[in-house]
């Protein structure tokens, strides 16, 4: 078959739809966005009906996936590791209900948080959901381990967790495709009370569950995935995860490791394996892009065995992500180095877009809160987070999604008046809108900054939930009309939005400043768009 | 042949499309290739690089190790010299635009930032507004700097032509003739000063 040039999560997206699902789920987070974009621009998938919508946060995307396994078809659930916190929940007990349909979730971490708040590890909700884990190392992996997890999904009948991270989802390789799956014909579960998690029901579920461990094992043995590679010089011994396989290859001319290696591409790792490593080796060094997970079991937790070097020991840095030179320097290799950076560089923290309306949203703002004393506005996660940095520095707080709104009443309740909560449109049908709602029956006196540009603007500009509908939600919340207040975040209407704001600060109940302006990203793609269809109009002519 | 290039720039500024003609050009000569990438937040007008990998054999690490660059081409001479950890201290090259994307309050001065570049052993730097300007759009400026590193790259020149002319169809002929006068004239530029 021909081959691609992909990135990680286009080749996820691609054995996605090879394995034959019927619909992707998803809310954009980097780094997972693209392999939702992937499928949504494929004509492939568009032939094959696949559905492929954005859901309103990774919670409905998950339950969603749940109730298309449910009815007997194949589906991918995609999100960025804190999404999968969002999740939770469905995540959780889609492990105890099993799967009927294939069930895959893919989970994107950002190990140094190039865009992200932590580096929380995905392989812990694997092992804490107790189900399979496929944790690819190049592109061709990502495809054919995508494919592959569909297989494992319904051979079990459990949901099967995909662990990527920020590096080998957006970098780019050649990939080979397979045959493709067929779709599912829809089929409910032979067994009615299976996704019945009543206590009773639950209990057998979760035994059922706990009765596959032993042949999910076994599976991680047998697919090829995990291999041990013998090797010459057995003074150390190296279990190399994911990616981090790929940097040990490149600290060796011609990717001869002369070390006996465990890769590791799914889990649960085979103890079988682990230990013919284990014995046949000084120590062991393990190699993990993430938290040192295999590194903390394989020592154990009073470190009495053979040596077991990694994250824990210093040997690699406990935090951030790996590279070929910080492996290199755990196998005590000589590692070449570059120029030293020069004192002249400067710093270049991404920033607002030229002509951005949360500048002149954050602008007035700003002004509005003068005369107070500072650290009065809790924020959330979107574009308008860079307000925190100068010149604006309008924000106190970015904790998760939707967490502006509940942390103000909060910070009412202790005390603080006046208090800003601003988040964006899709922030806030993602997670905001049940805030909002507490702070209607609380009546807690906080002003909320409602970002409306239209869009899902830091993850690129994808389609956002709240689309023409944020007005008729905060009045169905039940926000009184006299207080919501719609403004145009323009530099020529700063006068009259700084008056909004000073008005609605001071009133001591909820508040709603809806400030409404297309993100120019999206407002500049659209315009291009346009004349690219009127040039080739006229061309035709 | 193994090539492994440094694309910096700011957000915006195009560093991707150098990726992506490049790239075409090597898979049009049979060539491995891996090409890291940098989505999401940083793309906000904050610094961007791409690792591209090119070689003749299997490519292990989609990140270049540090000293092992053979090129940086930078569309932005503040950026090039931040990725100059990554570069080969002995033959290493480093390719830039001179013309500075000034949207932080401490910019260091322009001649402080090409007198530490013209330091470097091995170097080129160009005003590439002007030149892109001369053939009939400052929107080629990237597609100059590219022209300028193409004598280092290992790549026949008429694959780079190909894979301009292909990668630029679809916005239209004017589109791919002024790229390509602007690859041939960042080319010619580096040809005589090197």
């Amino acid at each position: 078959m021909q081959k691609l040039l992909l990135l990680g999560d286009e080749a996820i997206a691609q054995g996605a739809i090879d394995a034959g699902i019927s619909a992707v789920y998803a809310y954009p987070g980097t780094p997972s966005t693209e392999i939702t974009e992937y499928i949504q621009a494929s004509k492939d998938a568009a032939e094959k009906k696949i559905k492929s919508q954005w859901s309103a946060n990774e919670k409905t995307a998950m339950e969603t996936a749940i109730g298309m396994s449910y009815a007997g078809k194949k589906s991918l659930v995609c999100m960025k590791h804190v999404g999968l916190n969002v999740a939770a929940d469905p995540f959780i007990n889609s492990a105890v209900t099993g799967a009927n349909g294939g069930l895959v979730v893919l989970s994107a971490d950002d190990p140094s948080m190039h865009s992200s708040q932590n580096e929380q590890d995905s392989r812990f909700y694997g092992k804490f959901a107790l189900i399979p884990v496929m944790e690819p190392s190049n592109q061709q992996e990502a495809y054919d381990m995508t494919r592959y997890a569909f297989i494992l999904s319904e051979k079990y009948g459990t949901p099967v967790l995909i662990r990527v991270t920020t590096r080998l989802a957006h970098s780019r390789a050649g990939v080979i495709r397979t045959e493709a799956l067929a779709q599912n014909e829809m089929k409910l579960p032979s067994d009615t009370q299976q996704f019945v998690l009543l206590p009773a029901i639950a209990r057998r579920q979760y035994k059922t569950l706990l009765s596959k461990q032993e042949k999910f094992e076994e599976d991680a043995a047998h697919s090829g995935f995990n291999k041990l590679i013998d090797g010459k010089d057995k003074s150390v011994g190296i279990v190399a995860c994911g990616i981090a396989y790929n940097y040990l290859l490149e600290n060796y001319e011609g990717g001869k490791v002369p070390h006996p290696t465990l890769k590791v591409g799914q889990y649960p790792i085979p103890a079988r394996m682990a230990g013919k490593l284990y014995e046949m080796v000084d120590e062991v060094l393990v190699l993990e892009e993430g938290y040192p997970i295999f590194e903390e079991l394989l020592r154990g937790y009073l470190n009495k065995g053979k040596t077991v070097r990694g994250r824990m020991d210093g040997s690699v840095p406990r935090d951030g992500e790996l590279n070929p030179n910080i492996v290199g320097r755990a196998l005590g290799l000589p590692v070449s180095e570059g120029f030293e950076i020069p004192s002249v560089l400067k710093g270049r923290p991404p920033q607002l877009c030229q002509g951005c309306s949360h500048t002149d949203s954050f602008t007035a703002l700003n002004e509005a809160l003068q005369p107070y004393s500072r650290g009065r506005v809790l924020s959330d996660i979107g574009c308008y987070t860079l307000s925190a940095l100068p010149p604006l520095q309008s924000i106190n707080s970015c904790v998760d999604m939707g967490a502006s709104i509940t942390m103000a009443i909060g910070a009412a309740d202790a005390g603080l008046f006046p208090v800003v909560a601003a988040i964006g449109d899709s922030t806030f049908t993602h997670s905001g809108i049940t805030g909002l709602l507490d702070a209607v029956n609380q009546k807690a006196p906080i002003t909320v900054l409602l970002n409306d540009n239209a869009t899902t603007g830091m993850t690129g500009g994808q389609d956002s939930s709240a689309f023409e509908k944020v007005d008729d939600i905060v009045r169905g919340v039940g926000v009184e009309e006299a207080h919501i207040r719609i403004i145009t975040p323009l530099r020529r209407n700063h006068e009259e939005n700084v008056k909004v704001f000073q008005e609605e600060l001071e009133y001591k109940g909820v508040s709603v400043i809806i400030a409404r302006r297309e993100c120019i990203q999206t407002l500049a793609r659209r315009m291009k768009l346009k004349a690219l269809e009127k040039r080739q109009e006229t061309t035709m002519v | 042949m193994k090539k492994d290039i440094i694309i910096s720039g700011v957000g915006g500024q195009g560093i991707l499309t150098i990726a992506t003609v490049i790239g075409t050009a090597a898979l049009s000569e049979g060539l491995e290739l891996k090409q890291a990438e940098v989505h999401g937040m940083s793309q906000r007008g904050g610094d961007v690089q791409s690792h591209l990998r090119l070689s003749s054999t299997i490519i292990a690490s989609d990140l270049i190790p540090e000293g092992k660059a053979d090129i940086i081409i930078s569309v932005e001479p503040l950026e090039s010299l931040r990725y100059v950890e990554m570069l080969d201290k002995k033959n290493g090259w480093l390719i830039t635009s001179m013309n500075p994307f000034k949207n932080i309050m401490d910019y260091p001065p322009v001649e402080d930032i090409l007198n530490t570049i013209w330091e470097m052993p091995h170097y080129v730097t160009i005003d590439a507004d002007r030149v892109a300007k001369e053939m009939g759009s400052i929107k080629a400026a990237n597609i100059v700097v590219l022209g300028a590193a193409s004598p280092f790259l290992d790549i026949d020149y008429k694959s780079l032509e190909a894979a301009v002319t292909s990668v630029f169809s679809r916005k239209g002929k004017d589109m791919v003739l002024l790229n390509l006068k602007a690859l041939k004239a960042g080319r010619d530029y580096a040809q005589e000063r090197t």
